[in-house]
């Protein structure tokens, strides 16, 4: 497999082989970020698969994948690169007490004691990879502002050893949940890309993409309640991993049909508060209710 | 012909070719406030150089990649893309004086079987047919020499002429005249376009790009995504409340350290404790005292304030909230026992016991009841919000009791339904109360919600 996607309809092609069915926005961004070797910023609500992109990518082109997650207090020592104390000094315990000051310090401050983060990994791999960073929002604005220079000219400057320079483009994308306003600097040099909940057609595909064997007319009743219950006011709407897992846990019951007490019993797959369960038992139980009624007597 | 009022041709265009219709384009965008910047524009045009332009779709989603950075953005550009082209391409029909061949309606063009055909045709959800069906039926609809002449009518007009209904959201079962919202959305659009394709050809002007109204430019929402907006900028609002602490970093002094992060971190320079680790300062819990008018003055914004409360009950835990009317009263106990918005606000409007005597509501006679009720719980850690109007229909308005609510809490906030230009008109007395508010602010959408949000967040807290 090529490290490269030569068109949009290969690019959306190869994601579907990985398992990563996606829309056409989604694939045409990919593809542009590939050409014109821009980081992509992909936003939306949790659990629409923004994550899942990055790890399809890396999946569909071949290249590994670096992962860096993002929380409050990131700093550069943890993302970018640390000196490796410990081994600085046993190199000066073990340099002769002859050996001038600069010959040390020169000595001490190579490459050999650089400990690589995430970012100064991703760019100075020999393979091409595909960079992560993931959910971008929780750290800082500071943050922010030391990641430009890695993304718009893929160089990190260390003070000691100058500047490192990108060897390949690594393929970047970052998430964010929108919790937090990025700042205008960083969006310039990103592509951006808004995933939301697929339509009911698209979740279905995904479903049976990732449970082939489940009954086609319960698939289809699952991704319409999965629906319903994102319309509801919830603390935490279902995200698409968790109708998978649903199907999964269907197919695993042997269950026939989707009705009121299936869905009483498995639906803590999909919602995952106290407040929450109560809302949907009530909502969506009825409906499913009346929906059963409906048909009795369509019948009669 | 005033150009302004009609249209007209707009002024000679720029040289022609594809950059320059960008440049226009971009142009537009920054018109409506969207940041398309020059490094933005270069990249769309390498974009555009990387995809086939020959597809609509294609093209459409490049542009929006490169130049759109947000969903806001986003919604802006798809409508302006849409009128853009569309005049783009009137405009050149006109000046070469293309014109299209109308359907020529025959006296039995039955209206029954042609409305069949477009229900079909929008269950189906087909483009061409759509729209091939849109003619046809402005051109039935023009036969009956209704036309207004002003094409939102005329639109409405036809959509009533054809009986078209759309389903009730949520239903599942379709009704037999019904047809899906959004498809009938799309053909409306279509009958939109004719319409105005036809007024172009026959005037052989194009009308002027007004700006967008406040109402194309908000994204389509339902009640429910309303609501769960305004849970999304009240947990917004809650993170910028709590990360008060965290952004006087520079404050050093009133740090401590923590020897035990600071001794495990000295194993790695050999036991010299070179960096120093300091305790995280936790930061201060929020106590909000929300005071929220539920008179019919506010009716309609009441919902929102009440939505506002809610999601608030939901994000925080040292929340007292209170309604008033004439009198007030507090109902933070209803919201922690209920979830469900509609339970609250039945709850509210049947039992909560705010003496809606007369219906007319008494800031002055609310202040000095919360101020009895609470005095001695508010101390400089505490916050305020009103949420009203500030009508007192005339009564006394007892700004002094507010100025001691103000003094006893850290920060007073009021949040105002009402737009800037209409307060102190009539008897609105904004004025009076705004001088002991930290901030005073018009608010009645989500977005002016997450402008409230972004205000507070740079006022520094209570010392």
């Amino acid at each position: 497999m090529s490290a490269e996607l030569a068109s949009i309809e290969e690019t959306r092609d190869r994601l579907a082989e990985v398992g990563y069915l996606a829309d056409e926005s989604a694939a045409l961004v990919t593809y542009l970020a590939g050409r014109l070797g821009k980081p992509v910023l992909v936003e939306g609500p949790a659990g629409v698969g923004k994550t899942e992109l990055a790890k399809a990518v890396s999946r569909a082109t071949a290249r590994d994948l670096i992962r860096l997650q993002c929380y409050e207090g990131l700093d550069e020592a943890k993302a970018l690169y640390e000196w490796n104390y410990r081994k600085q000094l046993l190199r000066i315990q073990t340099e002769s007490a002859d050996a001038g000051w600069q010959e040390v310090k020169e000595d001490i401050f190579g490459e050999e004691f650089l400990l690589p983060r995430p970012l100064l990994t991703a760019i100075s791999t020999d393979r091409p990879v595909v960079l992560l960073i993931d959910e971008i929002d929780k750290t800082d604005q500071e943050f922010e502002a030391m990641l430009l220079e890695v993304l718009s000219d893929f160089q990190i400057s260390i003070p000691e050893l100058g500047r490192v320079e990108a060897r390949t483009r690594p393929l970047v994308l970052l998430t964010s949940n929108n919790s937090r306003e990025l700042t205008e600097a960083l969006k310039r040099r990103c592509l951006y890309l808004w995933l939301d909940y697929p339509s009911v057609e698209r979740e279905l595909a995904i479903v049976h993409l990732h449970a082939p064997q489940l009954d086609a007319q319960i698939a289809r009743k699952l991704v319409e309640v999965v629906h319903m219950v994102r319309a509801l006011d919830l603390k935490k709407p279902p995200s698409i991993a968790e109708s998978i897992d649903w199907a999964r846990a269907l197919l695993l019951l042997g269950a026939e049909d989707l009705d009121r007490t299936v869905l009483e019993r498995t639906m803590s797959i999909v919602v995952k508060h106290r407040t929450d369960l109560d809302l949907v038992a009530e909502r969506v139980g009825l409906k499913l209710g009346d929906e059963l009624l409906g048909q009795r007597r369509q019948a009669g | 012909m005033n150009p302004g009022l009609y249209g007209g041709m707009p002024g000679a265009r720029g040289p022609a070719g594809m950059g320059p219709r960008l440049l226009e384009f971009a142009d537009e965008l920054r018109r409506e406030g969207v940041a398309a910047g020059t490094s933005e524009l270069l990249d769309a045009i390498r974009a555009l150089d990387a995809v086939s332009w020959t597809s609509r779709e294609d093209f459409h989603e490049a542009l929006a990649a490169t130049l759109a950075k947000s969903q806001e953005d986003r919604h802006v550009l798809d409508v302006l893309f849409d009128r853009f082209f569309f005049r783009a391409v009137e405009r050149e029909a006109v000046e070469r004086g293309l014109t299209e061949e109308r359907f020529r309606v025959s006296a039995d063009l039955d209206l029954d079987s042609l409305r069949e055909r477009i229900r079909q045709a929008i269950r189906a959800g087909s483009e061409g047919e759509m729209r091939d069906l849109a003619r046809l039926a402005i051109a039935a609809f023009g036969r009956q020499g209704e036309g207004s002449g002003v094409i939102g009518v005329d639109v409405q007009r036809i959509r009533r002429t054809l009986g078209l209904k759309p389903e009730k959201t949520g239903s599942e079962l379709l009704g037999p005249d019904a047809v899906p919202r959004d498809r009938l959305q799309d053909f409306e659009q279509h009958v939109r376009r004719e319409l105005e394709r036809q007024a172009i050809e026959r005037t052989r002007s194009l009308p002027p790009a007004k700006p967008l109204r406040e109402l194309d430019r908000a994204l389509p929402t339902n009640p429910a995504q309303d609501l769960s907006q305004v849970h999304r900028v009240v947990a917004q609002l809650k993170k910028r409340l709590a990360s008060h602490a965290r952004e006087h970093r520079g404050r050093r002094r009133s740090w401590q350290v923590d020897v035990r992060r600071t001794m495990r971190a000295s194993l790695q320079t050999g036991g010299v404790p070179l960096e120093l680790k300091y305790r995280p300062k936790r930061p201060r819990r929020p106590e909000l005292f929300v005071l929220c008018d539920v008179s019919t003055s506010v009716t309609s914004a009441s919902v929102f304030f009440l939505s506002v409360l809610h999601a608030l009950h939901d994000q925080f835990r040292k929340l007292r909230s209170f309604v008033f009317v004439e009198r007030i009263s507090e109902v933070t106990d209803v919201f922690e026992r209920e979830r469900s918005f509609e339970a609250v606000s039945r709850r509210i409007a049947t039992d909560a016991g705010v003496a809606d005597v007369s219906g007319y509501t008494d800031y002055g006679r609310v202040w000095l009841e919360f101020l009895d009720e609470v005095v001695d719980d508010l101390d400089p850690r505490s916050t305020v919000i009103v949420l009203g109007d500030a009508r007192t229909n005339g009564r006394e308005p007892h700004a002094r009791a507010l100025a001691r609510v103000a003094e006893g809490a850290g920060r007073t906030f009021w949040i105002n339904p009402e737009p800037r230009l209409y307060w102190n008109y009539g008897d609105s007395v904004m004025a009076a109360y705004e001088p002991y508010c930290d901030g005073v602010f018009e608010c009645w959408t989500t977005k002016q919600l997450e402008a409230f949000v972004n205000a507070i967040a740079d006022l520094r807290p209570a010392a």
